[in-house]
């Protein structure tokens, strides 16, 4: 599978990551690079191979429906620039 | 200019018939987060209900609460839905600022809960019933508050992480009462189970709606989804005007664009949401911070032992057991709660039953009717199920009759005061004495001589004239039954 230039683009959109337009040239041949490489794993048969959901056998673990975090507002906001009132803050976003 | 008849649009070139599904998001009902041991309560203090995994610090990992699989299962039973032993949890991508994670932990391809079935129960009586695609479990996002500061937005996280249930519907409603009568029953199922509160003024039942036209017969039309439809009025408002936007831009000879739209409440319409262009390219991979959902049947009947008896079997045992109306056994069962004032109100006290149609015109119309005057609901209404229950064996013992029982039971609202105490102190015991009531008769009579000789050369009307005399002079309080049977055989 190779990307053209446009999904580069689209996909650094999805991603809010500014690229320039000489280098879409460039990534897009990256980016097919590393796809075509994980393509090689289509090679493998697995026919019959349930899907692997992680490498230890265990169930989803769970916890019980009761309060036991919260009340750390400062230690949230911490690295936050500019916090107000106890909100995050950011540029507005019109809708 | 187009006209709404119910489900069809006359439109200058012919009928249009509306199609809708709904999408719901319904806030779970549980005390911590559906990934994190924070509180969910509505109404904190910004961020104060954050946990590091909310916030998405580096390195924290999302554990399932028990609770919330729990009560999807139960909603997804109350749904007549399949349930899935297993689901897996996604990665749904998208940028926003109340995101912190950048993407919502929810469920795609293998959800918790498959189709199911809701039955609408129509204002005219009638009932219809709706197909659910699914139901699945997802994150909410934080708050954004854009009318706090000139230049930013601020964000609060307290609801960031708490759990949805995402209910969709098939595309099987037609107008927008279906739609209205869906919520209305969706919430109320959701009530009787208590896996959602049901309260869309704080946003725990939220709704999106999809509008499509087509000619009747025809394939679906290209719909468009309406976001921020919080109130069932809304809900009913952003069909209309959606349907007529459509209608009137496919007889411009125009084409539908499949897009988000937003309802502006304040103007009554709906547009075009821009910013949601890339919005549908969600990215979607399995989230590998968490394994399958996995249960096993045990789990599933555990959760089925704990199901109330819910609004449509409530509602057929009321049909079959009181002999009451589709109509009024439906508004009864709608709330939990006036189904079991109503319940207690007619078995009684000490094994003592009352008429059953009596007790639902009553909770029907003089409670509901003082509850709505006084802005309270059946929980705190000012007149127990016991204390009505005594007002309604003085109307059927005959002590009183039901029309003054009407302004015994308004003191009774307003005194907080047992009903045959007020009946006592005010002196209005129905006066079943015959003579004293054949007395007041002939006094009437004599003195209205002129109209007993118009009655009795036919003028039948004047029947009710003598009974309206002879009840003034009673104060109302004599018992109506007898006075007619009286006044009939004086007059022959």
């Amino acid at each position: 599978m190779s990307l053209d230039k446009a999904t580069v683009a689209h996909i650094a959109t999805l991603a809010r990551i500014k690229i320039p337009d000489s280098d879409l040239e460039h990534l897009a041949g990256e980016l097919s690079q590393i796809l075509g490489w994980i393509e090689q794993l289509g090679e493998v048969d697995t026919t019959g191979v349930e899907p692997m959901t992680g490498v230890v056998q265990m169930d989803l673990p769970r916890r019980a429906d009761v309060v036991t975090d919260g009340n750390i507002r400062d230690k949230v906001l911490a690295n936050a620039p500019e916090p107000a009132h106890g909100f995050f803050t950011v540029p507005k976003v019109v809708e | 200019m187009t006209e709404t008849n119910g489900s069809i649009i006359e439109g200058r070139t012919g009928p249009w018939e509306i199609v809708l599904g709904l999408e719901v998001h319904a806030q779970v009902v549980s005390n911590a987060k559906l990934f994190s041991g924070a509180a969910t309560e509505f109404g904190a203090e910004p961020n104060t209900q954050v946990s590091l995994v909310d916030a998405a610090m580096p390195g924290m990992l999302p554990v399932i609460n028990d609770v919330c699989v729990e009560q999807a299962v139960k909603t997804g039973l109350g749904l007549k839905a399949q349930i899935n032993k297993r689901s897996v949890f996604d990665r749904k991508n998208y940028f926003y600022a109340d995101l912190p994670a950048g993407y919502q932990i929810s469920q795609y391809l293998q959800p918790i809960v498959g189709e199911g079935t809701i039955i609408l129960d129509l204002p005219d009586g009638r009932t219809r019933e709706v197909g659910i695609t699914r139901l699945h479990l997802e994150q909410d996002a934080g708050k954004s508050l854009h009318d706090q500061h000139p230049t930013k937005t601020y964000v609060d996280l307290n609801r960031c992480g708490v759990a949805l249930m995402e209910i969709v519907s098939e595309p099987d409603m037609r107008s927008a009462e279906e739609a209205a009568a869906y919520l209305r029953k969706l919430r109320s199922i959701l009530r009787y189970l208590g896996t959602c509160d049901g309260n869309m003024e704080q946003g725990s039942l939220r709704c999106d709606v999809n509008v499509s036209v087509r000619r009747p017969g025809e394939p679906y039309g290209t719909r468009c989804e309406i976001k921020n439809v919080n109130s069932i009025r809304f809900v009913s408002q952003a069909i209309e005007y959606e349907a007529r936007r459509q209608v009137e831009l496919l007889e411009e000879g125009g084409t539908v664009v499949q897009e988000t739209r937003l309802f502006d409440s304040g103007r009554g319409v709906t547009r075009s949401m821009r910013s949601k262009e890339h919005a549908h390219d969600y990215r979607y991979f399995p989230d590998p911070d968490l394994l399958p959902l996995e249960f096993d049947d045990a789990y599933i009947e555990r959760i089925r032992a704990t199901m109330p008896e819910l609004p449509d079997a409530k509602k057929a045992r009321f049909i079959a057991d009181y002999g009451l109306s589709a109509y009024d056994a439906g508004v009864l069962v709608a709330e939990q709660e006036t189904a079991a004032y109503y319940e207690a109100l007619v078995e009684g006290e000490g094994g003592k039953t009352r008429d059953p149609k009596m007790a639902a015109n009553w909770v029907i119309g003089e409670l509901f009717g003082a509850l709505n005057r006084a802005g309270r609901t059946i929980q705190d209404s000012p007149v127990s199920s016991a204390e009505l229950g005594g007002l309604l064996d003085l109307i059927a013992d005959d002590t009183i009759s039901g029309r003054i029982a009407k302004d015994v039971f308004a003191d009774m609202v307003e005194t907080g005061k047992p009903a045959g105490e007020i009946v006592e102190a005010k002196g209005l015991r129905q006066v079943t004495d015959s003579g004293a009531i054949d007395s007041m008769i002939d006094e009437v009579l004599s003195r209205n001589a002129d109209k007993v000789a118009e009655y009795k050369a036919g003028k039948d009307k004047l029947f009710g004239f003598f009974v309206g005399q002879v009840m003034k002079a009673t104060g109302g309080k004599a018992n109506p039954k007898l006075l007619n049977e009286r006044l009939r055989e004086k007059l022959q």
